[in-house]
């Protein structure tokens, strides 16, 4: 069965380390932030100045002051620190963030991400995502593997404005866990009880499977 | 003794916007907005104005009020996708948009500030963002010149300051404030506290006074809540 939205995330976060300090995009990978292995350390960035992020407050306590990226209320952990928005973006530019995890509208097969504009019908800003896919070493992409209407998301070639071209790493969606080579999308693991042909047809862009393709493990 | 930057008032503070002037506002989202500058905008009905900030507000608070009165012309933003009338106006041309990634627009400030015209980012390489600008190599890998930004006023918002201009904020409230306070030709800041110089513990200072012009005590502060996150006690 495919995934739900808290599969994947459950998933990502198992490619959570010790040590990391992780910027987590609105919505899915948010949720990354509820399933933390045992027995390691993260801190969660937020671009608009804090690191150390913790979970939302009690009712009654949120902070007008204190919000997330998402412009969500928050709390934060022993250890946490604010700092302005030329600050944030050297921590993520200059590589201090180990991990980016963000959603995305289509993906390439090249690793190119769109994810800011629908031209004529959603233009919202790209936000921080162009600052963080230009300069992260090691970005996931976490989405459904097709679009409301059926079509992949799991492309050739963008057919959208750009965010980012030729850096994403790892895409896990409903469907599977892809690393994206030079070669195209590899299969690296099948959501529970997927096939690979089921994989295979939601996939647009040029997908690699070699020998036996293991389910996740959740 | 130090040098007052205190102003009586947000009309005094404000007296000599002009139409077409560009202005910096700080903030993100709704936090740490300099909610009294806005308001005394609105309340001036100046025109054709160009803003730099990193939202343009919701459809009723923040930039979204001077928004509502058509008085800004063009915005330059990272995200606006909060706001209704914005994409009406945006969709139907009357306001023009300039939308850059949001580390660029805090660089960008911050060299306006200190003296830098430019500078190379990978960020918006490969996308629509680069459409025009230099690109360069360093270390291999693609960058994009990006020019300073500077505005006529700058309007910012901290918890505490003092009479010589020194600021605080509070939580992520902080944001875009300081580096818009060092790029406006004539920054005023509103505050929740103002105290006398010499009240702040100098090493707890995040903007130091140099870079503001004019200091307000504000008030009537809503700092609403945009998305209010939370969880209950069991």
């Amino acid at each position: 069965m495919a995934l739900d939205k808290i599969g994947i995330a459950k998933r990502i976060a198992q490619e959570l380390k010790d040590g990391y300090y992780v910027n987590l995009g609105i919505g899915i990978p948010t949720l990354v932030a509820n399933y933390i292995p045992e027995g390691i350390n993260v801190e969660f960035q937020s671009e608009n100045g804090v690191l150390g992020m913790g979970a939302f407050p009690f009712d009654g306590e949120e902070d007008a002051d204190l919000i997330n990226a998402g412009k969500q209320t928050i709390t934060t952990l022993d250890g946490a620190v604010f700092f302005d928005s030329a600050n944030s973006f050297a921590m993520i530019r200059g590589k201090h963030v180990q991990l980016t995890v963000l959603g995305a509208m289509e993906v390439s097969e090249q690793g190119d991400i769109a994810n800011w504009k629908i031209p004529g019908k959603m233009v919202k800003g790209m936000g921080g995502a162009m600052d963080l896919v230009a300069s992260a070493d090691n970005i996931i992409v976490a989405m459904m593997h097709t679009n409301k209407a059926g079509e992949s998301k799991l492309l050739k070639s963008c057919s959208l404005p750009l965010t980012g071209v030729k850096c994403v790493k790892k895409i896990v969606t409903n469907l599977a866990v892809l690393e994206v080579t030079n070669e195209g999308f590899k299969l690296l693991e099948r959501a529970p009880g997927v096939s690979v042909e089921e994989v295979q047809n939601a996939t647009q862009g040029e997908l690699i499977i070699k020998g036996d393709i293991p389910e996740m493990n959740l | 003794m130090a040098i007052s930057k205190e102003i009586n008032g947000v009309e005094e503070a404000c007296k000599d916007v002009k139409d077409g002037m560009t202005f910096m506002l700080g903030g993100f989202g709704l936090c740490g907005i300099p909610e009294n500058c806005i308001e005394e905008l609105v309340r001036l009905g100046i025109k054709d104005v160009t803003c730099i900030s990193n939202n343009a507000g919701v459809d009723n608070f923040g930039l979204g009020k001077l928004l509502k009165k058509s008085q800004i012309r063009k915005m330059i933003s990272s995200y606006v996708g909060e706001n209704e009338e914005f994409e009406r106006q945006m969709l139907s041309g009357e306001l023009e948009v300039d939308l850059i990634p949001q580390g660029s627009l805090a660089e960008r400030c911050r060299a306006g500030g200190a003296g830098i015209p430019a500078f190379y980012t990978p960020a918006g390489y490969g996308t629509e963002v680069a459409e025009g600008k230099e690109v360069r190599e360093f270390n291999g890998q693609p960058h994009i010149l990006e020019s300073a930004l500077e505005a006529d006023f700058a309007f910012v918002k901290a918890w505490k300051g003092d009479t010589a201009g020194n600021l605080i904020y509070k939580g992520t409230a902080r944001n875009f404030n300081p580096m818009m306070a060092m790029a406006g030709k004539i920054t005023v800041a509103e505050v929740e506290h103002l105290v006398p110089a010499g009240e702040l513990d100098p090493a707890s200072i995040h903007t130091p006074g140099i870079f503001v012009q004019r200091i307000i005590q504000g008030s009537n502060y809503e700092k609403r809540i945009e998305q209010r996150t939370v969880r209950t006690k069991d």
